[in-house]
């Protein structure tokens, strides 16, 4: 960690050392990209210490295969943070490091639950099933690929805005597709899957993002008429009747994905992002009156009307009168949390595989059960500096495309955190959603990296000097050509 | 022995985690001392220099640019007294100024205040917005007397 500090001060004594090199770069920001790989080496540290420790405490010992693994996630994200120098040589220098430790932190548990599954099979004689942890560093080299190629792709975050539309079309047909005859597949209960060619994936992770890029291109484009105040009740102004059609859309759809394909999580994280980019976007405090309204409604509704919303409220309610059955899972998350404590059985010495789901719905548990509440809050933190950058880029970014952009992007993944964090420690009724980085699962962790990616474009075009930018002789060019 | 040593890894690892959040931290603290950052504030203090009239804001600024005036196009002679509320230009028939030109898009471009000054953002319009001879493309302080182009309407910020 010294060392790491000490490599990121560097860059800056640099520049202050020489007045004239100050001079020329005039405006000149640091690029700050030697702060991201101090971090990243940080990280890495964690991880590989974090495996070694799993692996003494359950004596099972480092083999050749892990340390490859451990290698292999320094190499990939040392590919990403080269691809950031060549590429976006002025973005964020938080946001990689930050996904990267949680990224770790997830490969780490899901070996460790692996190893205790393992264990378990062995005492009852049965298989052993096959390890998770090389299939998520696999999913992760994906996801690499993938945060390159948006990087490399989309040099300006602006030119997704043409795409407004097609996304949003794109995004509505990814979110039913699981509902489709031959393609869908439903898994313990929600219509979530697709399975093409033996890989199943989640449409609604990609979708999440599409919708992200539509909404902020079509509220930019309405956000005018939309803010635009009639009626004053209750000491809020409230939109027009014809205004109402979007949100009652938002309102439908995400009623229609907890209707058809059972999955509460991602219709909340729907209504949820749509509502909050609608208030960013008009800054008007009844959208978020209305959105609760609607909410309420619309949750009393599915109460009364299905049977799964009504068992997963009453178990949250009560868990421990269903311990044996339904409510199984959260009592042992409960169990595990408590098991805990403060600083954690430490990691390969708790139970985490008591909670069926472990490694995916339920990580933040076993997280919780061996690194204690000191870990758990650090966890939180490391999410709520993601979401932190997040804000922060939506307000140093200069056009209000890319502002709803960051700004619902960041949304997205804190919202995500709370809906499941918030399920696991019984807050609020628990949903299935993937933990953003932890989870084990390919189509969350790949959709997570690639809207850190976008997040890291948006931030590079809100620090690049002015000086890159098109100049006004070019830009009269420009018009010229188009008139 | 191996008791021990596990319960000092244990800790170890929680207070690693909890140096990279805090070294994260500091980082971000520094940067909030930056001024090169660009915070809102920041970016007031950046824009002048890119204008290419650089009417330098003073602290009091709500007095600067108190209406916006036709002077060039259909509606020559319209004035628009400027309050804190927001002035939209297009076809639109909501807009704060409707014109009736080919030449201007439905929702053509805004103006609003910020930090006691003027700002004109273009909102994607297939023309653009012009101030002088150059067309913006992020939102623009609008100093007083400069010509600002929509369509074939040209506006100005009067006192």
């Amino acid at each position: 960690m010294r060392g790491a500090t000490r490599a990121l001060r560097m860059p800056r004594c640099g520049a202050v050392s020489s007045a004239a090199r100050q001079a020329v770069e005039g405006l000149r920001q640091p690029s700050r990209r030697n702060i991201e790989l101090g971090l990243l080496v940080g990280a890495w540290l964690i991880g590989a210490f974090g495996t070694i420790q799993v692996a003494w405490a359950t004596t099972e010992g480092m083999n050749q295969r892990l340390w490859i693994t451990v290698g292999a996630v320094a190499i990939l994200s040392l590919a990403m943070h080269v691809t950031l120098r060549r590429r976006a040589t002025y973005a964020d220098p938080i946001l990689l490091p930050v996904s990267t430790l949680l990224t770790i932190l997830g490969l780490v548990m899901i070996y460790r639950i692996d190893v205790a599954s393992a264990l378990r099979a062995e005492r009852n004689d049965a298989p052993i099933p096959t390890p998770d942890v090389y299939a998520q560093l696999t999913w992760f080299s994906v996801a690499v690929v993938l945060f390159v190629a948006v990087l490399i792709l989309v040099p300006d975050h602006r030119r997704l805005q043409r795409f407004t539309y097609t996304f949003g079309l794109v995004g509505l047909i990814l979110l039913v597709l699981p509902l489709a005859p031959v393609i869908g597949t439903t898994v313990n209960g929600a219509t979530l899957w697709i399975r093409v060619g033996g890989f199943s994936l989640q449409p609604a992770e990609l979708s999440k993002i599409l919708l992200t890029v539509f909404f902020a291109g079509y509220l930019m484009e309405k956000r005018d008429s939309l803010s635009l105040v009639r009626s004053k009740f209750l000491g809020l102004g409230f939109p027009r009747l014809k205004d109402l059609g979007p949100i009652a859309i938002a309102w439908a759809v995400s009623l229609g994905v907890l209707v058809f394909q059972r999955d509460l999580g991602t219709s909340l994280l729907f209504f949820g992002l749509f509502v909050f980019m609608l208030y960013i976007a008009t800054q008007r405090r009844s959208w978020l009156v209305l959105g609760g309204i609607l909410f309420a409604v619309g949750a009393g509704l599915s109460y009364l009307m299905f049977g799964h919303v009504r068992a997963r409220v009453t178990i949250w309610i009560d868990p421990w009168a269903y311990a044996d059955d339904s409510g199984y899972q959260i009592v042992q998350s409960l169990y595990g949390l408590a098991n805990g404590g403060i600083f954690g059985a430490g990691l390969g010495q708790g139970f985490p595989n008591f909670v069926p789901f472990a490694n995916t719905d339920f990580i933040v548990a076993a997280l919780g059960e061996e690194l204690g509440l000191t870990g758990i809050f650090a966890l939180l933190l490391l999410y709520a500096l993601v979401v932190e950058r997040g804000f922060r880029i939506a307000i140093s970014v200069r056009d209000s495309f890319g502002q709803l952009l960051a700004v619902g992007l960041s949304i997205t993944l804190a919202l995500q955190v709370f809906v499941i964090v918030g399920g696991v420690t019984k807050l609020i009724p628990l949903t299935g959603l993937t933990t953003p980085f932890l989870s084990y699962g390919g189509s969350s962790l790949i959709a997570n990296w690639v809207i850190i990616a976008l997040l890291l474009r948006i931030s590079d075009r809100a620090r690049r000097p002015e000086v890159k930018e098109a100049a006004p002789d070019e830009a009269l060019t420009q018009v010229v050509r188009r008139v | 022995m191996s008791e021990l040593g596990l319960t000092l890894a244990r800790l170890a690892f929680l207070a690693m985690l909890w140096g990279f959040v805090i070294a994260t931290v500091l980082i971000l603290r520094r940067d909030l001392r930056q001024p090169a950052d660009a915070r809102p504030a920041g970016q007031a203090s950046r824009k002048p220099p890119k204008q290419p009239r650089p009417a330098k804001p003073g602290r009091k600024t709500k007095g600067l640019g108190s209406m916006l005036v036709v002077v060039e196009g259909p509606l020559t002679g319209t004035v628009i007294p400027l309050s804190s509320a927001q002035v939209t230009i297009g076809r639109a028939p909501d807009s704060t100024l409707v014109i009736e030109d080919d030449y201007a898009s439905s929702r053509h471009a805004r103006i609003y205040s910020s930090e006691g000054s003027w700002l004109v953002e273009d909102l994607g319009s297939t023309n653009g917005t012009w101030i002088d001879r150059t067309r913006i493309t992020s939102p623009t302080l609008l100093t007083v007397g400069a010509p600002l182009r929509v369509g074939r309407t040209t506006l100005q910020l009067q006192k």
